[in-house]
């Protein structure tokens, strides 16, 4: 069946351009690929090697650098977790029902995005600065969140706020309510309605989110690097420690750390691709089923 | 003719679906989840949000207006808004060609290609500027052949630049790429047998339709470079009143304790941001309505 098909489109020279243009364009756009994204990667790898793979490894033994990975870890582990629940609850609200100042609140979702990651950063130390609305109790109290672990999790939440909601919120809303209204007419809980049938549909759709959220909290810098005081061995997460390496013109050690985070962007691109080729594949079985049957899908 | 055909349907079926948006309350859940989505949202976003305002009006009008509007703060929106102005052209140039490409053509490693274009939001803004500044300093990959033409990007204005071409480059290209997969071919098909060249096909027929998701990529684009700080302070050298930008004026008063002063500049960035918001949802209802008619 596909043989015809193709025939027809090869002599359709209406749809596409002639030979030349097409590898033309395609030449320009793999050029601009290569000097804007693979240089930049392979100048990573080069760079942290440029001694050796045991100065690599020095690099990365050292304590200073231990601490800001172990950092980077707890802080992506707390703020996750917590933007992962609004973003469920969020999309729940937004998707699953009508209410008044709806479409205000799915723009006030994306409001993080818009902020400067510096602007991020100083608000938080407008709250919680020494200065700054109860820096007073906090002092009193012998509570430090500006230049310590609290405020780099907060400004990570921030910053990665929207990620997981964004994702969910179409998925969902594309959705619809029948199967759920379907589960709570045949008896089920809500919880039980949640995790049957709502979770199993967003799974890949959640993943995505989690997964682009995680890079962001591991990677950000910006609104971080105003709340975290840049001490060393405490509140340097990686990013952070990249910079004073750097500044320090320790040029080996800051590519070493710099290249466990282009590990993780890549890594973070692969499970995106493998999750949407899966969901690409999913899409097409649905299509692909004859329709007196859609209901067991 | 196929717009009259779809709206004719929407408003067939338009009857159906409201018996089940007013049934929806059959699900349960909407207090908790809306009530803690606000809650979150206000304790995370608004509130210390609010704290900007708030501390800007410590200030009264006059120290507001000096803060904002001193000669190496005026240099730096100069460079911010004219760097992301020139970053996000680039990119609805390049983005649409790369959308173009991935949509339209076959080759190899496709599919690796369409992967990295979002490099840029999966890798750390501090590694994208440390590596972009060692390609481009004079003795980087880059760099050795650029310099001995007189040409300086690291440690310029120009390097900002390039940072923030790198930092927007998927916006263009992920707003453009699933509206030129829904075109419907058979109106270029059209247009050709009516006598139309390819290029006139492209201008009339395909650019029209692909316009407003264009413009809501560069509007992204635009607002991300804006912002951005992590990837730029590394290549720009940094220098008052030549590639000092705006993100980093608020870094510098805050280390001088100047909390006011930092916190009204931010203030002004805030509001574009919101004003570039409101232009971008705007952009994403056109581009909806345009896809439904």
């Amino acid at each position: 069946m596909s043989a015809p098909q193709k025939v027809i489109r090869r002599a359709n020279a209406g749809t596409t351009e002639a030979p030349w243009v097409r590898w033309t364009l395609i030449g320009i756009a793999l050029l601009f690929m290569f000097l804007f994204l693979i240089l930049p990667l392979a100048a990573v790898a080069t760079e942290a090697l440029r001694k050796g793979f045991g100065a690599y490894l020095e690099a990365l033994k050292e304590p200073d650098a231990w601490s800001a990975i172990r950092l980077t870890l707890i802080t992506a582990a707390i703020a996750v977790p917590l933007n992962l629940v609004f973003g469920v609850a969020a999309a729940w609200a937004i998707a699953k029902f009508e209410f008044r100042g709806k479409a205000v609140l799915t723009t006030l979702v994306d409001l993080p995005f818009a902020v400067s990651p510096v602007v991020a950063g100083l608000i938080y130390v407008l709250v919680f600065g020494a200065q700054g609305w109860f820096g007073p109790w906090l002092a009193a109290h012998d509570i430090k969140i500006i230049f310590a672990v609290p405020g780099i999790v907060l400004a990570t939440v921030f910053v990665t706020f929207p990620f997981i909601a964004r994702e969910l919120i179409p998925l969902m809303q594309a959705q619809g309510t029948d199967e759920e209204q379907a589960a709570i007419v045949l008896g089920a809980t809500g919880w039980q309605t949640f995790w049957r049938v709502t979770l199993p549909n967003i799974k890949w759709g959640l993943l995505y989110g989690v997964i682009l959220c995680n890079a962001r909290a591991m990677g950000e810098f910006g609104a971080v690097s105003v709340v975290s005081g840049h001490i060393r061995g405490q509140t340097n997460t990686m990013p952070l420690h990249v910079e004073v390496l750097y500044n320090e013109y320790q040029s080996v050690a800051a590519f070493a750390v710099a290249s466990l985070l282009a590990i993780l962007a890549v890594v973070t691109l692969v499970i995106k691709s493998v999750i949407e080729w899966r969901h690409e594949r999913e899409m097409k079985a649905i299509a692909e089923l004859p329709p007196e049957r859609p209901a067991t899908v | 003719m196929s717009g009259v055909t779809s709206s004719a349907l929407s408003s067939a079926t338009a009857p159906l679906s409201r018996p089940g948006r007013r049934n929806n309350r059959v699900l349960p859940g909407f207090n908790l989840t809306l009530g803690y989505a606000l809650l979150y949202l206000c304790l995370i976003v608004l509130i210390p949000l609010s704290a900007l305002v708030f501390k800007t009006f410590t200030l009264t009008w006059d120290q507001f207006w000096v803060a904002v509007t001193a000669p190496r703060v005026m240099a730096s929106y100069r460079l911010t808004f004219g760097a992301s102005l020139i970053a996000a052209l680039v990119n609805l140039v390049f983005g649409l060609l790369l959308a173009w490409v991935l949509v339209r053509y076959k080759f190899p490693g496709k599919k690796i290609i369409d992967a990295l274009v979002d490099l840029p939001f999966a890798l750390p803004t501090a590694v994208a500027g440390i590596s972009l500044t060692a390609l481009l300093a004079g003795n980087g990959w880059v760099g050795q052949y650029l310099e001995p033409h007189g040409i300086k990007l690291a440690f310029t204005p120009a390097g900002v630049v390039v940072a923030l071409i790198f930092v927007g480059l998927p916006f263009v290209v992920r707003t453009v790429q699933p509206v030129l997969e829904d075109t419907e071919k058979e109106l270029e098909e059209a247009a050709t047998s009516l006598g139309a060249t390819r290029l006139q096909t492209f201008t009339r027929v395909i650019f029209p339709s692909i316009l407003p998701a264009l413009l809501t990529g560069f509007a992204m684009a635009f607002a991300r470079a804006i912002g951005e700080y992590g990837s730029v302070i590394f290549i720009a050298g940094n220098m008052p009143m030549i590639s000092e930008i705006t993100p980093l004026i608020i870094i510098g008063k805050l280390e001088q304790y100047d909390y006011a002063g930092a916190t009204a500049v931010a203030l002004v960035m805030l509001v574009i941001s919101f004003l570039l918001l409101l232009v971008i949802n705007g952009l994403q209802g056109w581009q909806r309505r345009r896809s439904e008619s």
